[in-house]
């Protein structure tokens, strides 16, 4: 993100576009409310919300069931909105975009429905101690299932992938490779590209945990070349309970499905099922429509804002982050990455983070503390939890003195 | 609602000083508590003369709120029989957790500092984790406390 031509871009009207998010005008405990927890989950605008309202007022009926009108306009939709996602991350065909309930499913989808069938005791799964709980738990899943083993990449001190410890655990027993784009607990951006080369170098093939990275930085799945990706609809200002595996065509069509029911099949008998085409195979019973739709609205709305002009303004907030948590006695940052996604970690000497988090709600500032589902992260830094504070594009340099502004009380209070 | 309801000085000061933190090889009893969301971690230890709490102390790491209240636990147990103990018990439960609790505050003495606890209901976990391990400890329970 740091090599972004920032010069050539016209900044983003943060002022404008923050009244787009009927959330971020509201007060909490009488202060304005500084929403710094989007890693967590990200606020939606409005155009969102009344897709998703305007979907119900107006069209909604079951998709690819009826001949009546407003379940073909409820179709062409659903349909649409797969087409705006497919364009939106440079899939080839809507055949590889998959809607699945967030990232969590779709990682299980992958290891259930592709892993499973395939391997034996002896197989290894390798993923990196950075992984999100979503990323590891399934894979242990599968491989309890197996007698498959999980290898883990270990990380540096400031957070990133070992590069040189990867290409050692790359073996002729390797079977898939699960790797984070970018790491939720510390915001490392890992340099994904050159580890999907080396894995499809040697047959591996790769999913990636893209939930951290769709909303930050432009994904281009047919230049990453990977087999899975996975991603959530809430963290890019889209509704909960929707999100995407992508899968390579030809993986897809060779798995099982996951799970049965309606809309998954062509023709059912007693005796035979004859499963429908792709992406439909992975999508029994019916689908988040109002999700799907909402979904296709905040990507046309990242869209509108641009990309890059998105990274850039995150870019520039966690600069201005990182100068400002700097100058706090006694805070240690917990990541220090070169390349880096907008999110802070840290700690502060003798002040607990879920009393950091306390006392920052108190003055409006919302943050997540905790483990940030990577206990296995936390234990590398010898911490039981972190303070965490993830910037959006629609956030602004006075929240992060705000932040800073409730440390101090913090620290003045218990430290 | 004013932070200073949360963090009093009587809290603050257990926190930064906590009181009997510390092993006890010889005791009698001893129970681990553990909040996996929060990361809070103790294990409270007890010494009995008959039924009568003789010693207890504790030790572990967590935020300001679970290290207070158990350094304040150790305090306000300590010499009296395991009834009493668990009338404490059951008064500091309707202190943290009921609104209409009808706790008369001014005799619990030192532990009425955590009163402000209920207006910040994330937080009441922290607080009782160290009773519920005391509980435990009392009646020898092997699998670790939570109150999450």
């Amino acid at each position: 993100m740091s090599a972004l031509p920032r010069t050539a871009l016209s900044p983003l009207d943060v002022a404008a576009l923050r009244r787009d998010f009927p959330v971020l005008s509201q007060t909490v405990r009488g202060k304005p409310l500084t929403y710094l927890d989007n890693a967590a989950s990200s606020q939606r605008p409005q155009v969102v919300i009344d897709s998703i309202s305007h979907y119900y007022e107006t069209t909604h009926a079951n998709v690819h069931r009826g001949v009546h009108t407003l379940s073909q306009q409820a179709t062409d939709l659903f349909e649409g909105a797969r087409e705006t996602v497919r364009r939106f991350v440079n899939a080839r065909s809507t055949k590889e975009i998959v809607f699945v309930r967030g990232t969590t499913e779709a990682v299980n989808l992958v290891a259930q429905s592709y892993a499973r069938p395939r391997l034996v005791p002896g197989d290894e799964i390798l993923i990196s101690h950075l992984e999100h709980h979503a990323n590891i738990v399934p894979w242990q899943m599968v491989c309890e299932q197996t007698g498959a083993s999980l290898k883990v990449i270990p990380i540096t001190q400031a957070g990133e992938v070992d590069y040189d410890a990867f290409e050692r655990l790359l073996s002729a027993r390797t079977r898939l490779l699960a790797l984070t784009h970018v790491s939720n607990a510390l915001g490392t951006i890992v340099p994904v590209e050159r580890f999907v080369r080396a894995a499809r170098a040697r047959g591996v093939p790769v999913l990636l945990d893209g939930a951290q990275a769709v909303p930050h930085l432009k994904v281009d799945l047919q230049a990453l070349d990977c087999d899975f990706y996975c991603f959530s609809g809430h963290k890019m200002c889209g509704p909960t309970g929707i999100g995407i595996l992508y899968g390579r065509e030809a993986l897809l069509r060779e798995m099982p499905p996951w799970q049965g029911g309606g809309d998954m099949i062509l023709a059912v008998s007693f005796t035979k099922t004859i499963y429908n085409e792709l992406p439909y195979k992975f999508e029994a019973g019916t689908p988040h429509i109002a999700g799907a739709i909402g979904l296709a609205a905040a990507v046309d709305y990242l869209e509108g804002l641009g990309l890059d002009r998105i990274a850039a303004a995150e870019h520039d907030l966690l600069e201005y982050a990182n100068r400002r948590l700097a100058t706090i006695p006694g805070l240690r940052f917990i990541g220090t990455a070169q390349n880096k996604a907008a999110v802070v970690s840290f700690t502060l000497e003798n002040v607990h983070p879920h009393d950091v988090g306390t006392i920052l709600d108190n003055e409006g500032v919302a943050i997540r503390t905790g483990h940030h589902c990577a206990m296995p992260v936390m234990e590398f830094y010898g911490v039981p939890a972190t303070a965490r504070a993830s910037f959006a594009f629609y956030n602004t340099r006075d929240e992060i003195d705000r932040l800073v502004a409730a440390l101090l009380v913090a620290r003045e209070m218990l430290g | 609602m004013d932070l200073k309801d949360l963090y009093r000085d009587v809290i603050v000061d257990h926190n930064r000083n906590p009181r009997n933190f510390r092993q006890m090889p010889d005791a009698d009893r001893h129970a681990d508590g553990f909040n996996p969301l929060c990361g809070d971690k103790l294990t409270v230890f007890v010494k009995l003369d008959g039924d009568r709490i003789s010693d207890v102390s504790f030790q572990g790491s967590g935020c300001a709120i679970s290290v207070a209240s158990a350094s304040l636990l150790t305090e306000s147990v300590k010499g009296k029989t395991v009834p009493d103990a668990e009338r404490l018990f059951g008064k500091m439960h309707d202190l943290l957790t009921r609104d209409d609790a009808d706790v008369d505050v001014e005799s619990l003495g030192k532990l009425g500092a955590l009163s402000g606890v209920r207006e910040f209901p994330a937080r009441v976990k922290c607080a009782s984790l160290c009773w519920h391990t005391l509980e435990a400890a009392l009646h020898q329970q092997v699998e670790p406390v939570k109150t999450e």
